[in-house]
């Protein structure tokens, strides 16, 4: 039976090219943990058969949109969920082709786990570099390499062996914490969901096994204190007179009732005297729980201020030197002025240089190319209207991310990492 | 000491940032309320996300005029309860009105004429952000929605030129005219709602558990026998009295009944555990064809 009180989330992020097995290997976890309906599976065969498909094509459980399933490809992020006793799982499954870049960054941001798939015919490909590149940009903490379509390679150890080898090669150069690999079949279900008998050799655990057992208790910051400001609860009644209650959620560290803290920009001190939720009252708060501070002093803050530790301050500051990575078709323009969006806090900035764009091929600095387009990574600096509160993106992937926002049309056209 | 929130509780503190956004970014934001689980939830999640000031906007109700009667009765006592204010958007209005036409024959369902009463009331009420309980895993097209979901004049959806969304940065600026929808428990699936809203002890409609009703079957699918429904001669005739429940609760037209004696909500969970069947498989509005939804959600729909 389901226990929801020990089950916990894990976001995990998959990308590839049409025929490395992702979709394939999507549905056999889907369907292997009975997450697939049968009036889901009915629909899907049955436009397969439409098509004049040969077998059931499960790419149509999640290329939902019309224009996806007219032109057979994946224009967006979709998102698949699936849980097993364990764990709840939510796959950003990104396509493989066009747009690559910015689907992935958008599915890296919040994952727990990239999941790489590496043809074991083809070993790695310029495309799993990407992959790896992009996963070690955006710090996903977790990677794990899956070597798939060992029954066509006979379950050779050696060819295993090779491609890991050609894959660590590569991979230290990237700043990866964690990278596990997994021969499998996703077809035929070798080191899916159950142990292959076909490689003997290999004595690690099973994919499923992997991701429900991963651990990611300390995927988030618990040391350096960051809070937010996003909203200023006062509600006006006679019952709650005085009360003015700073919600947020936690961006990092473990606050506590009682503790000193600062208040940015002011400088003030003061101490938490209450952490408060609709369920009661809470003794610490951690990331990244919603809750809401009410502090002993009676002090101004508003939308976009942070509440930090005494002794731990974020870096304060209008210069930063940030990677982007830019998602939009009118290029990045240099003296250019965009509005910035970072933790609960708008404000507008200009990039004054481009230091280097980088060729996610090769991992080459280019000096002299600065021309910046949709999809390319670049290392630019900015100047902010006003004093950032913010860490490196190593340090804290809440407040060392910032997105630019175009002035004109609205849109989101770049994602930024601080560095 | 672990610093581990349980799977529920990120999904929930997940929600309620994205309900306090709203609240900060948009100027006159609305919740839709339909009186389903979903929506309930959003109402509860809203209450959690402001405790212990009132939620600071209204609900929104688009009146089909073909409800279940018991879903009118919860909502008014929930608006009760939260203090919330209620405001009613009528799909017979617009057809009085003149702005659309009511469908005919066998298959006559207001479902798609509550786009229009949607559009009417929230250009009425000038309403920069609408909150709906919408979540990906109901529907294919749904699956590709954003949290904020920008809308034209028009009110319509592109789903190819859609907002990329990083980490909890949430990008809600707009042109005058333009508005968001926007969906909190996109992350939560059917399973996770009821797990919670049990956890929660949430009152939910009788309608979610076992009851009798007079139903009748077509194109596989259990509706409840009602005056809006026109039935044919075959379906008069097998109509009898079942022990059923929703799954999901729309408009009587279209909401299909499943064959059930989930009395509580720990049978609920059971059932919905080990169904074979999504909640969706019985809203008849979503069989009309293979992109139905995203039809509809093109045009301004939910």
């Amino acid at each position: 039976m389901l226990d929801p009180k020990h089950m916990e989330l894990l976001r995990f992020t998959t990308a590839g090219s049409v025929d490395d097995g992702k979709s394939t290997l999507i549905g056999r976890l889907l369907y292997d943990s009975k997450s697939i309906f049968e009036d889901q599976y009915e629909a899907v065969r049955q436009s397969s058969e439409r098509r004049g498909e040969v077998g059931v094509n499960l790419a149509l459980l999640t290329d939902g949109l019309k224009a996806e399933r007219e032109q057979g490809i994946t224009i967006d992020v979709a998102y698949r969920y699936f849980s097993t006793p364990r764990r709840k799982f939510i796959i950003a499954d990104t396509p493989g082709h066009i747009q690559y870049t910015r689907n992935m960054v958008t599915g890296a941001s919040t994952a727990n786990v990239a999941l790489i798939l590496i043809d074991a015919r083809k070993g790695v490909l310029e495309q799993t570099r990407r992959h790896a590149f992009i996963a070690s940009l955006l710090q996903i903490p977790h990677l794990v390499v899956c070597i798939n379509k060992m029954d066509l390679v006979d379950y050779n150890q050696e060819r295993y062996e090779e491609i890991k080898q050609e894959f660590e090669e590569f991979s230290y150069k990237l700043d990866v914490r964690d990278v596990h690999f997994i021969p499998i079949s996703a077809l035929n279900g070798d080191n899916v969901v159950d142990k292959s008998q076909n490689m003997p050799w290999y004595g690690g655990t099973t994919l499923l096994y992997y991701l429900e057992n991963v651990h990611i208790g300390s995927d988030h910051n618990f040391i350096d204190c960051r809070f937010p400001v996003q909203y200023v609860v006062r509600p006006n009644t006679d019952d709650y007179h005085d009360y003015r209650g700073y919600a947020g959620r936690v961006a990092g560290g473990v606050f506590k009732k009682g503790d000193k803290v600062m208040l940015l920009p002011s400088g003030f001190t003061s101490t938490i005297a209450k952490i408060d939720t609709y369920d009661g009252e809470l003794e610490e708060a951690y990331a990244p729980m919603s809750v809401t501070l009410l502090l002993k002093d009676d002090l101004d803050l508003s939308r976009g201020d942070m509440i930090v530790r005494e002794n731990n301050h974020p870096e304060v500051g209008q210069d930063l030197e940030v990677m982007v990575c830019w998602f939009n078709e009118r290029p990045l323009q240099v003296r250019g002025k965009y509005t910035l969006l970072h933790t609960t806090q708008e404000s507008r900035c200009v990039i004054k240089d481009i230091r280097y764009k980088l060729d996610i091929k090769t991992l080459h600095r280019d000096l002299e190319d600065k021309d910046i387009r949709m999809n390319d990574i670049a290392r630019v600096v900015i100047r902010s209207t006003k004093p950032l509160f913010y860490d490196s993106y190593r340090k804290n992937r809440i407040t060392g991310s910032v997105i630019f926002v175009d002035e004109g049309t609205n849109e989101t056209v770049g994602a930024g990492m601080i560095i | 000491m672990s610093y581990n929130l349980n799977h529920l509780k990120e999904l929930e503190s997940e929600s309620i940032y994205i309900i306090r956004e709203v609240a900060s970014q948009f100027e006159r934001p609305v919740l839709m309320f339909s009186g389903g689980k979903d929506s309930i939830l959003m109402v509860h999640l809203a209450m959690k996300a402001f405790y212990p000031a009132k939620i600071p906007f209204p609900l929104l109700h688009i009146d089909t005029g073909h409800n279940f009667p018991e879903t009118i009765e919860f909502r008014d006592r929930m608006v009760e309860k939260t203090g919330a204010k209620l405001i009613v958007g009528s799909v017979q209005e617009a057809i009085d009105k003149g702005l659309v036409v009511e469908e005919k024959g066998f298959n006559a369902s207001r479902n798609y004429l509550q786009t229009a009463a949607l559009l009417e009331a929230l250009e009425n009420g000038k309403y920069d952000a609408a909150l709906g309980g919408g979540r990906r895993d109901e529907e294919k097209a749904r699956a590709k929605e954003r949290f904020f979901s920008h809308r034209d004049e028009f009110g319509q959806w592109d789903p190819k030129n859609q907002r990329p969304e990083l980490w909890n940065i949430f990008n809600g600026k707009k042109h005058f005219g333009e508005h968001f929808r926007v969906f909190p428990i996109s992350n939560w699936t059917e399973l996770d709602v009821w797990m919670y809203l049990a956890q929660e002890k949430v009152e939910l409609p009788n309608l979610y558990f076992a009851h009798q009703r007079q139903v009748f079957e077509r194109d596989g699918i259990l509706l409840a026998d009602c005056e809006y429904i026109s039935k044919r001669p075959e379906e008069e005739s097998s109509t009898k009295t079942m022990t059923v429940r929703c799954r999901t609760i729309g408009d009587m037209t279209c909401t299909g009944v499943w064959e059930s004696e989930a009395a509580t909500i720990e049978d609920i969970i059971k059932e919905v555990a080990a169904a074979r069947q999504t909640e969706r498989g019985g809203r008849a509005d979503d069989k009309r064809s293979e992109t139905a939804m995203e039809d509809r959600k093109k045009q301004g729909y939910f």
